[in-house]
């Protein structure tokens, strides 16, 4: 098991900094997922871990050991790719032990780690296939597989369900758990999908331009996001924005947009406003419930409806403005029709419009 | 006609007289073509099938009244070139002995080439392969003048290293070009994933990447036999006068007889130094075609 | 990147670059070294050994009096034109006939491109017995009867060019209608199936829409072609020998007799300088749109 540390890492390639000035630590044991949109620096930050892309400067350390310009495999590396990247002319077997074969790890030894990977993996019938005669998602076990013979410190993930379909994809994540808890390696995961990252990590580290917009748990990423981008990333429907300005009403702290008002008292503010600033309103749908008899909050119209499944996703106006939320299934709605809503404006966040940081 | 009949749609569409002719003017220009281009082979297999005789009555279409392969025989065996006259043979075996060190050595330099310019960042590594391909470009006699001189001074000049070396210089363009391309279009995955498996620079293109190098390798054989066997200027300029490749020897053989030019033999040893290169074509079929466009198309 | 970055990055790709050092040896010294040779001793007064004088221009102004470097320019000019104008036409024709679905295609693919196949010096071989007046087709049509027949291109002056172009074309037409034929083949058929519900007729289709599709390979088989062309030398000694007179001289074969049998080597290098220029000045643009232009990052 393996702390890493990179510090104020750059890598560039001409006068592009993928990567900018980067710091980042990853604890012994941690599953540490980057997310990112494509292009935003997090497999070049992997590949960088990996040895696999030289940095412009900065360094990394392994467990305290500068590490920056060490070969890949002296590393203690394993990494696990998208296009599986399994050697097309070997076998399963033949894949599996041939880093172990490369470091002239005895038979019996090779045998034995592969047996038990194999086992782990549930591929022990496929252990005499070419990769060709595998389906994507036996392909990626063997993948795994590949890595985890290698008794590695570090597990690299780039993308790796990327390639399969929905439920090869569910699946798959589940193992990829189980394993980091049976296992319990430093492990390092790279994606886009945000279902991956909140499921898989302790921590995720979310990634834009070459740069860590936030470092935190999946709860606090998704609940508290630190800049506007984070907060649109993740979630699915996307979070709605609504632009606005504080006031002060009747004494009481207001945001106001160009539809409705909303009292602003029970949110937690990280920084000081002041009536009069404009900043950016983000609802999350599942933040907008319907009415009860209680309370009305907000007045609008109920204009869409896309049924999902386990819930509906609706659309509304309030005052012009649109937004998504979520309706329980059980009850049935009709299009057109007025629709009152409560706002947890506990849970709710406000960006600076200029910065786009949390408020 | 029944009902059903007039609704559903004709089985196949009805031929229009436009569309007939169109057919007929297909098949007739290509039938046409064909002629032109199998004109050619045509009037050598049966040249070389008669007897002076009966070639001195010329009618060079018409088939052999009586078939003899006394020609071929003559050019195998005991055609002259001024005085020498041992035929063919030894220009063919010649042809062999520079084809085979050519293709080998060529085709693992451009697969070594390729494989490191593609999967290993050498700083430098692109401008050296646009000098390259830009030399592929240059005709030969800017480069051969120099190059006797410097093979003379090694010692090399007229001799088999020499014109094998010639060749591996001359065919580096290309087959550094094919292999690179083809490299590229792999992931490069696989080459990171060997590189953490603890693969070094020769361990993975022994064990992964040449493993995967087979039908471009094809392709590669099929260009470099092609074009070694048919050169001509760097056989005469470097192979020396023990070594004349074939082509060189063919011409030879037919541009320096003196007297009544022997045309059934002439022809028979034209078609014999064709044979090597007519096979590759026809047995390998598209591939041929591959390599002529895989050698040039997209970097 | 400083200089301790350098020296690990390179410390860890040692073995790629020393992998690369026979490809580096030969850029350099066969490639780039000759070249500037061959340029230097276009300065200076060489005859049959080189000297290390320096005379300016004067080996350029002697070679641009000299007429039979004029003709050989004017022939290669004239053959280049039209065999890279006819091969286009003829193979994109050939590739585009084949392409509506005929019965033997295959016959037909193979009897096109064979030609390309065959060596310079076989096709000029065929081609010059082909054209013989006292062989070929001229005598066998006064055979039959058609007594003022003339077909005399290989030996009359005046003619001699089209016989060139004639087995030329005849070699590489083949080359445009496969790599076409190849580009037919990847065209999406729904792009089809769209221009005939606009109701465009073929013959826009392909002039409009398909050719341009095509151009990759269209600027491709150019190429290749140039190439071929500028290489031309096997072709000429084994069909005319430059001949009649200088009427079919090319500045391949110009250089070459400067060199072996002139002894003219200041001649030769600043014929072989200026050929060098020409090509780069035509080939580069060509080259760095297609192998280098569309590189990008490929991190």
């Amino acid at each position: 098991m393996t702390s890493v540390s990179i510090r104020n890492l750059e890598i560039r390639y001409g006068q592009h900094a993928v990567i900018d000035k980067l710091d980042l630590d990853i604890r012994d044991g941690e599953f540490l997922v980057l997310l990112g949109p494509s292009g935003c620096g997090k497999s070049t930050l992997m590949n960088a871990v990996g040895g696999l892309t030289d940095a412009s400067a900065g360094s990394i350390h392994f467990d305290g050991k500068d590490v920056t310009w060490a070969d890949p495999k002296d590393r203690g590396i394993g990494m696990v790719f998208q296009s599986y990247a399994l050697y097309p002319t070997m076998s399963v077997r033949r894949n599996m032990s041939y880093g172990l074969r490369i470091a002239r790890v005895d038979r019996a030894t090779i045998d034995r780690k592969i047996e038990w990977a194999a086992e782990v993996l549930q591929i022990t019938h496929l252990l005499d296939r070419k990769p060709a005669a595998l389906s994507g998602g036996q392909r990626q076990r063997v993948a795994i597989g590949r890595a985890l013979v290698r008794d590695a410190d570090i597990f690299l993930f780039d993308e790796p369900l990327s390639n399969l379909d929905a439920k090869l994809r569910a699946e798959l994540r589940l193992e990829i758990k189980k394993l980091h808890k049976a296992i319990g390696s430093t492990m390092i995961y790279v994606t886009h999908d945000q279902i991956e990252a909140l499921t898989l990590a302790d921590r995720i580290a979310v990634m834009k331009d070459g740069v860590i917009q936030q470092l935190d748990t999946p709860l606090n990423v998704y609940n508290k996001p630190a800049n506007a981008f984070v907060g649109g990333f993740l979630g699915s429907p996307a979070m709605n924005k609504v632009e606005g300005q504080f006031s002060t009403r009747d004494g009481t702290l207001t945001f106001e947009t160009g539809g409705f008002a909303l009292d602003m008292e029970a949110y937690p503010f990280e920084e000081r406003v002041e009536t009069g600033q404009k900043a950016t309103l983000g609802l999350r749908p599942e933040h907008i419930v319907p009415a009860d008899g209680t309370s009305r909050q907000l007045e609008g119209t109920l204009s869409l409806i896309e049924p999902m499944g386990s819930d509906i996703l609706a659309w509304s106006d309030f005052g012009g403005i649109s937004m998504a939320h979520r309706l329980s299934q059980e009850d049935s709605y009709t299009v057109g029709n007025p629709f009152a809503v409560n706002i947890d404006t506990r849970k709710a966040s406000f960006f600076d419009q200029a910065t786009g940081k949390r408020l | 006609m029944s009902v059903a009949e007039l609704i559903a749609p004709a089985a196949r569409r009805p031929v229009t007289s436009q569309q007939l002719w169109g057919r007929i003017g297909i098949y007739a220009f290509l039938g046409a073509m064909t002629l032109f281009f199998l004109l050619p082979l045509y009037v050598m297999v049966v040249t070389s099938l008669k007897t002076m005789d009966e070639i001195r009555l010329g009618q060079i279409f018409a088939l052999p009244r009586e078939l003899t392969f006394d020609a071929w025989k003559v050019a195998w065996s005991s055609a002259c070139t001024g005085l020498d006259c041992t035929g063919l043979r030894v220009g063919f075996w010649n042809s062999v002995e520079i084809l085979i060190p050519s293709v080998v050595l060529s085709i693992l330099l451009g697969a070594l080439n390729g494989y490191a310019l593609s999967f290993w960042k050498v700083r430098g590594g692109n401008v050296l392969f646009a000098c390259l391909l830009l030399g592929a470009f240059m005709p030969y006699q800017v480069f051969i003048y120099p190059l006797v001189r410097f093979y003379a001074q090694a010692g090399i000049y007229g001799s088999l290293p020499g014109v094998v070396l010639t060749h591996v210089i001359f065919g580096m363009p290309v087959m550094t070009l094919l292999f690179r391309n083809y490299y590229s279009g792999l992931p490069t995955e696989l080459f990171k994933a060997a590189r953490i498996d603890g693969a070094g620079f020769w361990m993975i293109f022994f064990t992964i990447i040449l493993p995967m190098s087979v039908p471009i390798t094809i392709v590669a054989v099929i260009m470099q036999v092609t074009a070694i066997w048919n050169d001509f200027l760097l056989g005469l300029v470097f192979a020396g006068r023990e070594n004349l490749p074939m082509t060189v020897q063919l011409n030879n053989i037919v541009n320096t007889t003196t007297g009544e030019r022997a045309y059934n033999v002439n022809m028979a040893a034209t078609i014999l130094t064709s044979l090597v290169p007519l096979a590759v074509y026809l047995g390998s079929g598209r591939w041929f075609v591959r390599g002529i466009a895989s050698g040039a198309v997209k970097g | 990147m400083q200089t301790a970055q350098l020296t690990w990055h390179v410390r860890r790709n040692a073995v790629a670059y020393l992998a690369l050092l026979p490809m580096a040896a030969i850029v350099v010294f066969a490639y780039l070294g000759t070249m500037a040779w061959s340029i230097r001793l276009s300065f200076s007064s060489s005859r049959l050994l080189p000297r290390n004088d320096f005379v300016g221009f004067a080996q350029y102004t002697e070679l641009f009096g000299t007429s039979r470097w004029l003709t050989s320019l004017e022939n290669f000019a004239f053959i280049a034109v039209f065999f890279l104008a006819i091969c286009f036409v003829l193979g994109t024709l050939l590739a585009i006939f084949i392409d509506q679905n005929v019965r033997a295609e295959g016959l037909f693919r193979t009897a096109f491109l064979y030609p390309y196949a065959m060596s310079m010096v076989v096709t000029g071989l065929m081609w010059q017995w082909i054209l013989n007046p006292d062989l070929g087709i001229e005598r066998t049509m006064r055979d039959m009867g058609f007594s003022g027949f003339v077909l005399d291109w290989v030996v009359n002056s005046n003619t001699v060019l089209y016989a060139v172009v004639l087995a030329t074309v005849w070699h590489g037409a083949g080359l445009v209608m496969a790599l076409l034929l190849a580009g037919l083949r990847g065209i999406d058929t729904d792009l089809w199936k769209a221009t005939r519900i606009d109701g465009i007729p073929a013959w826009r289709v392909y002039a409009f829409i398909i050719l341009p599709i095509l151009r990759p390979m269209i600027v491709t088989s150019l190429v290749l072609l140039s190439i071929s062309i500028v290489k031309m030398y096997d072709l000429i000694v084994a069909m005319t020998n430059g001949g009649p007179g200088n009427a079919s001289e090319v500045p391949a074969k110009f250089i070459m007799d400067n060199l072996f049998e002139r002894a003219n080597i200041g001649l030769a290098t600043a014929a072989s300088t200026t050929m060098l220029v020409t090509v780069l000045l035509i080939i580069a643009p060509v080259l760095y749109s297609q192998y280098l232009g569309k590189k990008g990052s490929s991190a």
